[in-house]
């Protein structure tokens, strides 16, 4: 036989294929390739078989995610890993993702009217929430640069979804801004491999103790790699575009993006950070650290001064990414960091998430604004809610409160195990100005309140119209304003299922 | 809110009657307490598990011993009374039951302050009263401010005229000074677990007398950073007299009875940790005498009657701390000053608030006199206040007060200069209370024409004369004479530990002889002055440059505002002009700014904030970097 | 690291720039400056210059096409590598190309049921 014929019946060494190990988002990605066809094949299909079927994947991979729950390896030669992070976060998101969901099936159409968004938008939900589990889980840089344009991708799309010009707006700046810092990104990724010979997180790890290594092409990998990840969870400085993104967007996006998004960017920031760059902890902490100060108090200055309530929670989701910062410049040393920064997350999920929820509710209120470029969020449109909407009302204080962190509401335990991991770690005077700047937080959390509660409505409150039936968004609030309150009342089984992930598998 | 429109009307009795239910229970308990020996009298009630994770274990712990036992039942019982009194002051307010609703909220949360057996639910407690005095000092958001005209008739004023108060921009003010006092208690909580390893009481102080003296002043003064904000010390005082804007008998409970005192409460509670660090015993004793001169001082220059009292009780409250800063033989001391003052503060608000309803809601006192015979029951209710605050032998002010002056000079060193401080303050303290029922009740009548001063219904006055007879008797029935604590030293004696020695009565005799005197002095120069008939508007005149001072509150909130107002508006216009241009010019405009043609909006995406935003995230790579690769 | 070996490609670069600035510089000065008007319309292939959309700008579904074209080429161009070892990579290599050819598929099959292929 010819001997070029012979090398090329050679079988080439195949990977292996754990079709287990990644379940969930084969889940996602199958419902939304089915979704997709729907919507091709059934265009006037309702939004509520189209939410019906998206919930329906979403519990498929809530199930195969519980199936998966004990499962600890690291699958396909080292690309995916499952471990505590991984479930945490596929957990959370899967959650975030149905009540994003319900939001979506909301929409802002009110009875008799066509509703503005596309169908498209549940198939772009589910393939974001496949970038967005898969970013959890994969411990391979190149597996972490495919899950992140996934996820970016079908967020651009999904932020434009509507033809008012706000959004369209908005998803062009976070289309720019985001291709921009992918490259950061991807040329950090390359920088790492060109360092250490490999993009498997596993083996940056082992190269990071070696000492032959080159440490300078290293760490300007390292530093490129933070860049993209802060851009993610939009830290300062580069945090511009977000407010813009998020009060432009339709509400229902703005909220998972504010959400689901910081999930996943977080978790992967622990896995890379606090794990495989964890020997190089002493190089980037000062990066991370002064990143955590810049973001906490820029985003609560700048908050306080907002009077678009979109705007604010947008402001108010870039100083939580700074509070979140302290959690994984903690975490390197002191595990405790990956744990508070895990549950941080999951409470942080659903007060924001409530909070754009009651933003989208209290959008349906006034006279429908045809000509209106974004949509109806200004802080007037909140004056005297209280006496108008007091459900609606309650629950945006629930919501408020917290944020702010007041006990015994979730947010005071996602701020206290943070702030004590970093102490632990010895960054106590990063926790001191987080403290400060979550006192300045209060200052705008707790206006809304006073305008929603203490001021009389503007204008002729007979021009208002009813915000027509809200069933699906009536269940999404009730059950964030019940996780709320309930995760504060009892965190602790929460926080014992967080510390699961503070062995990090790589 | 909580109840419906039928049951709007009741909405105070009930919540009147839920608050009294609470009063009865805390009495029982209080019995109940009387039968053990004083060494078992402290009962932790182990409550709901909010959780357990590793070393730090947080649950609902209620904690049961003398101390909260006498928070609770002043807390319980000052409610009671100024509740009831609410249903008649609120008679006209359209939304009483959300009042009644937030001030039942208010007790509650005051409750679990007193009763906590961890810092966690003491924050959880502290964090909710200032939440709802918040709320309840910007009560009246939309009612105008009410000034005088030329013609001597009311009218409503401006609001943004911002020397006088104004309920939103008053509550802003509380929010804020509560604030800055929370960090410090956030900080001391933060410091506690990680040194002791623990929030529970009983762990944090069996292990304070072993803190490193660095620590434990850290602590000490972070926790008394809080007290400054929630007791209204000097500096964070500024925003109780503004504070004044709410609803009178929120003035009296929160503001004089309940909240306001919970600094002294976490000091005499926490007094493990200050008797660790001499540093921060004495900033406490320090902070406290100078409070009360300075608000004593700005008191004498007041025309407004909420605000003579708000800073007496101001004045009164760094009397406190004098009192538990000075160690065991002060702390008795302090808190029967606490118990004594709820009364006869709450009676003074009460009696304030009963003369501004027969008045129109009328608080200058330029406009008073002669009110004695049109409100009988006020007068008289208001004198014996009046007996008690300026310390007329035998009423209980008289005992507390001569109590922690006692203790003061018993103290020696830095104590005999608190003592001198609140020797003179306590006839400061004379002349102004007596300025303030002179003017009100006695002289010729000043009031304006067409208005009929007319006496306030039973259920106001009723809580007036209980108030006024605890304030004459709880001296003389909690305490024997001065320089001995009696029974009230003796049921506190097991939190707070005993004093080593006892003055001679001779010596104390004369002490108290001196701060009486001086007293006297006060009360009598402002007889000469305010009711003789003798015209002290044109005296003002004459030294209206002493005056203006203190008629200007000695100008600290003009030195605040130059460093609030000003340097945070240039912060906010630079903020503005140079990070967020859109979000700045307001919402409605950052929408409204959407508004124009797609070409417009295209041109701005190409011409500047997108390229401006992508040299952000540039600078910001090429500074990381740079710092990763070049450090030394 | 050995910079040295990056220096060739950086004289490439310097000689590149050089290059570039050089001939425009100098044809400016040493070129015959002539105009005519087919001299100053845009060359299209011979075809007559016709003036575009207002504000010179393509319809969008010129965009969509190409995008549509770009992605099948870059499928094509996944495929021929695969064909150089498919033997070796045997059945596992055909059901992932299966998956992956499928998966455009049905993005296709969506573009042209949503009319992403209609002109107008």
């Amino acid at each position: 036989m010819h001997p070029l014929a012979q090398a090329t019946t050679q079988p080439l060494p195949l990977p292996e294929v754990d079709w287990r190990a990644i379940a969930p988002e084969l889940a996602l990605a199958v419902a939304g390739v089915v979704l997709l066809l729907v919507v091709a094949f059934w265009p006037r299909a309702g939004r509520g078989v189209l939410a019906g079927l998206t919930l329906a994947g979403l519990a498929a991979a809530a199930a195969l995610t519980v199936w998966n729950w004990d499962l600890e390896r690291v699958a396909f030669e080292g690309a995916v890993s499952l471990d505590g992070i991984t479930r945490y976060a596929r957990a959370v998101l899967l959650a975030v993702g149905a009540l994003a969901t319900l939001m979506v099936a909301q929409g802002d159409s009110r009875e008799g009217e066509p509703d503005d968004s596309p169908p498209e938008v549940f198939p772009l939900l589910l393939f974001a929430l496949l970038g967005m589990v898969l970013l959890a889980a994969a411990s391979d840089l190149l597996v972490v640069f495919i899950a992140l344009e996934i996820l970016s991708l079908s967020l651009y799309v999904m932020a434009g979804e509507t033809r008012r010009l706000a959004a369209q707006e908005a998803a062009m700046k976070y289309f720019l801004l985001g291709a921009f810092s992918s490259a950061f990104l991807l040329y950090g990724i390359a920088l790492c491999y060109g360092a250490t010979g490999s993009t498997n997180l596993l083996e940056i790890a082992d190269a990071t103790g070696d000492p032959t290594a080159d440490g300078t092409l290293l760490l300007a990998g390292v530093g490129l790699l933070a860049v993209g990840f802060l851009f993610k969870v939009s830290a300062v400085p580069f945090h511009m575009w977000t407010p813009d993104v998020y009060q432009g967007t339709p509400t229902p996006v703005a909220a998972f993006m504010a959400a689901a998004t910081k999930v996943a960017g977080f978790a992967v920031f622990l896995r890379v950070f606090a794990g495989a760059l964890g020997g190089l902890v002493v190089s980037w902490r000062p990066v991370i650290a002064g990143a955590a100060v810049l973001t906490m108090l820029v985003g609560a200055a700048l908050a306080v001064v907002q009077t678009d309530l979109k705007r604010m929670l947008a402001y108010s989701s870039i100083s939580h990414a700074g509070y979140l910062l302290v959690g994984v410049a903690a975490a390197a040393t002191v595990p405790a960091g990956v744990s508070a920064s895990m549950f941080y997350l999951l409470t942080y999920a659903f007060m924001v998430m409530g909070a754009f929820m009651v933003v989208q509710y209290v959008s349906r209120l006034g006279p429908p604004d045809d000509d209106a470029i974004g949509e109806r969020s200004s802080l007037e449109d909140y004056r005297g809610l209280a006496r108008r909407h007091p459900w609606a009302a309650g629950l945006l204080a629930v919501f408020m409160l917290a944020l702010t962190g007041i006990p015994p509401l979730s947010g005071f335990w996602a701020k206290y195990y943070v702030f004590l991991a970093g102490i632990e770690a010895g960054l106590t005077w990063l926790v001191v100005v987080a403290v400060i700047s979550s006192v300045i937080s209060a200052f705008f959390y707790l206006r809304v309140l006073v305008v929603a509660y203490l001021q009389e409505p503007v204008g002729d409150p007979g021009a208002e119209t009813a915000p027509g039936r809200t069933p699906a968004l009536g269940v999404a609030l009730g059950l964030a304003g019940l996780l709320t309150v309930a995760i504060g009342l009892a965190p602790e089984a929460l926080i014992a299922a967080a510390r699961s992930a503070e062995r990090i598998l790589g | 809110m909580l109840f419906g429109q039928r049951l709007r009307a009741l909405a105070g009795w009930i919540a009147t009657l839920a608050v009294a239910a609470a009063f009865v229970v805390a009495l029982a308990a209080f019995f109940e307490l009387l039968s053990h020996p004083g060494e078992e009298r402290t009962q932790i009630l182990r409550g709901y598990e909010w959780f357990t994770s590793g070393d730090l274990r947080v649950a609902f712990d209620l904690r049961w011993d003398p101390l909260s036992a006498l928070m609770a039942l002043v807390v319980t019982g000052v409610s009671s009374l100024i509740h009831l009194y609410s249903i008649g002051y609120m008679e006209h307010d359209e939304r009483r039951e959300t009042f009644f609703s937030w001030l039942n909220l208010f007790v509650a949360s005051m409750l679990v302050l007193v009763l906590a057996q961890n810092f966690l639910v003491m924050f959880l407690g502290w964090e909710g009263v200032g939440l709802c005095s918040y709320l309840l000092v910007g009560f009246w958001f939309n009612r105008r401010l009410l000034v005088v005209n030329p013609l001597g008739r009311l009218v409503e004023g401006e609001p943004d005229d911002t020397r006088e108060v104004w309920a939103p921009p008053a509550a802003k003010k509380a929010f804020l000074a509560n604030r800055i006092g929370d960090v410090g208690f956030l900080l001391a909580m933060f410091l506690i677990f990680a040194t002791t390893g623990s929030l529970d009481f009983d762990v944090v102080f069996g292990e304070a007398g072993a803190l490193a003296a660095g620590t434990a002043t850290a602590i000490a003064l972070l926790l008394f950073l809080a007290c400054t904000g929630k007791s209204a010390q000097f500096p964070l005082y500024v925003w109780l007299p503004d504070a004044m804007a709410g609803p009178t008998p929120v003035s009296a409970l929160i503001h004089a009875a309940t909240m306001v005192t919970a600094g002294v409460f976490l000091v005499a509670r926490t007094h493990t940790i200050f008797e660790a660090s001499g540093t921060a015993q004495t900033v406490v004793l320090l902070v406290g005498a100078g409070t009360a001169l300075l608000a004593a001082l700005i008191a004498i220059g007041q025309d407004d009657i909420k605000k003579i009292l708000a800073y007496s009780t101001v004045s009164q409250l760094g009397y406190m701390f004098i009192g538990v800063a000075l160690g065991p033989i002060g702390y008795a001391a302090g808190m029967l000053h606490l118990v004594t003052h709820a009364f006869f503060k709450a009676q003074l608000f009460l009696g304030a608030g009963s003369v501004m309803h027969g008045n129109d809601d009328d608080t200058d006192i330029k406009h008073f006199g002669g009110l004695r015979s049109a409100m009988p029951i006020t007068f008289w209710t208001t004198m014996a206040a009046w007996a008690a605050i300026v310390g007329v032998p035998f009423t209980s002010g008289f005992y507390s007060k001569d109590q922690v002056l006692a203790a003061a000079f018993e103290h020696g060193g830095i104590g005999l200069l608190a003592w001198a401080i609140g020797v003179f303050t306590a006839g400061l303290t004379a002349f102004y209370m007596s300025r303030y029922v002179f003017l009100t009740f006695f002289g010729e009548r000043r009031w304006p024409e067409g208005r009929h001063p007319h006496e306030s219904p039973p259920v106001m006055t009723v809580p007036l004369i209980v108030l006024a007879v605890l304030a004459l008797v709880a001296g003389f029935a909690l305490t024997t004479f001065t320089g001995e604590g009696g029974r009230f030293q003796a049921f506190l004696e097991p939190v707070l530990g005993a004093p080593e020695e006892h003055e001679s009565l001779a010596a104390a005799a004369g002490l108290s002889a001196a701060a009486t005197g001086l007293a006297a002095v006060g009360a009598i120069v402002a007889w000469l002055l305010y009711v003789r008939p003798f015209d002290w508007l044109a005296l003002r005149r004459r030294w209206a440059g002493a005056w203006r001072p203190l008629a200007e509150k000695l100008y600290v909130d003009q030195v605040y505002e130059f460093f609030t107002v000003n340097l945070g508006g240039a912060l906010a216009a630079f903020l503005a002009r140079n990070v967020d241009q859109r979000g700045i010019d307001g919402a409605v405009n950052g929408v409204a700014e959407l508004v124009g043609s797609s070409a417009r909006s295209g041109r701005r995406l190409q011409s500047g904030l997108v390229r401006s935003y992508a040299l952000g995230v540039l600078g910001g790579a090429v500074l990381i970097v740079a710092f990763l690769v070049f450090r030394p | 690291m050995n910079l040295g070996a990056f220096a060739p490609i950086l004289a490439m670069l310097v000689l590149a720039a050089a290059f570039a600035v050089l001939s425009i510089v100098v044809s400016a000065f040493l070129a015959p400056h002539r105009p005519t008007r087919a001299k100053y319309s845009a060359y299209e292939s011979g075809v007559e210059p016709g003036r575009l959309p207002q504000g010179e700008r393509y319809p969008v579904k010129f965009y969509l096409t190409a995008m549509l074209f770009v992605v099948f080429d870059v499928e094509v161009i996944f495929l021929y590598p695969w064909a150089v070892v498919f033997r070796q990579l045997g059945v596992f290599g055909l059901v992932q190309m299966g998956i992956f050819v499928g998966l455009i598929l049905i993005a296709y099959i969506y573009d042209w049921k949503r009319g992403g292929l209609e002109w107008d």
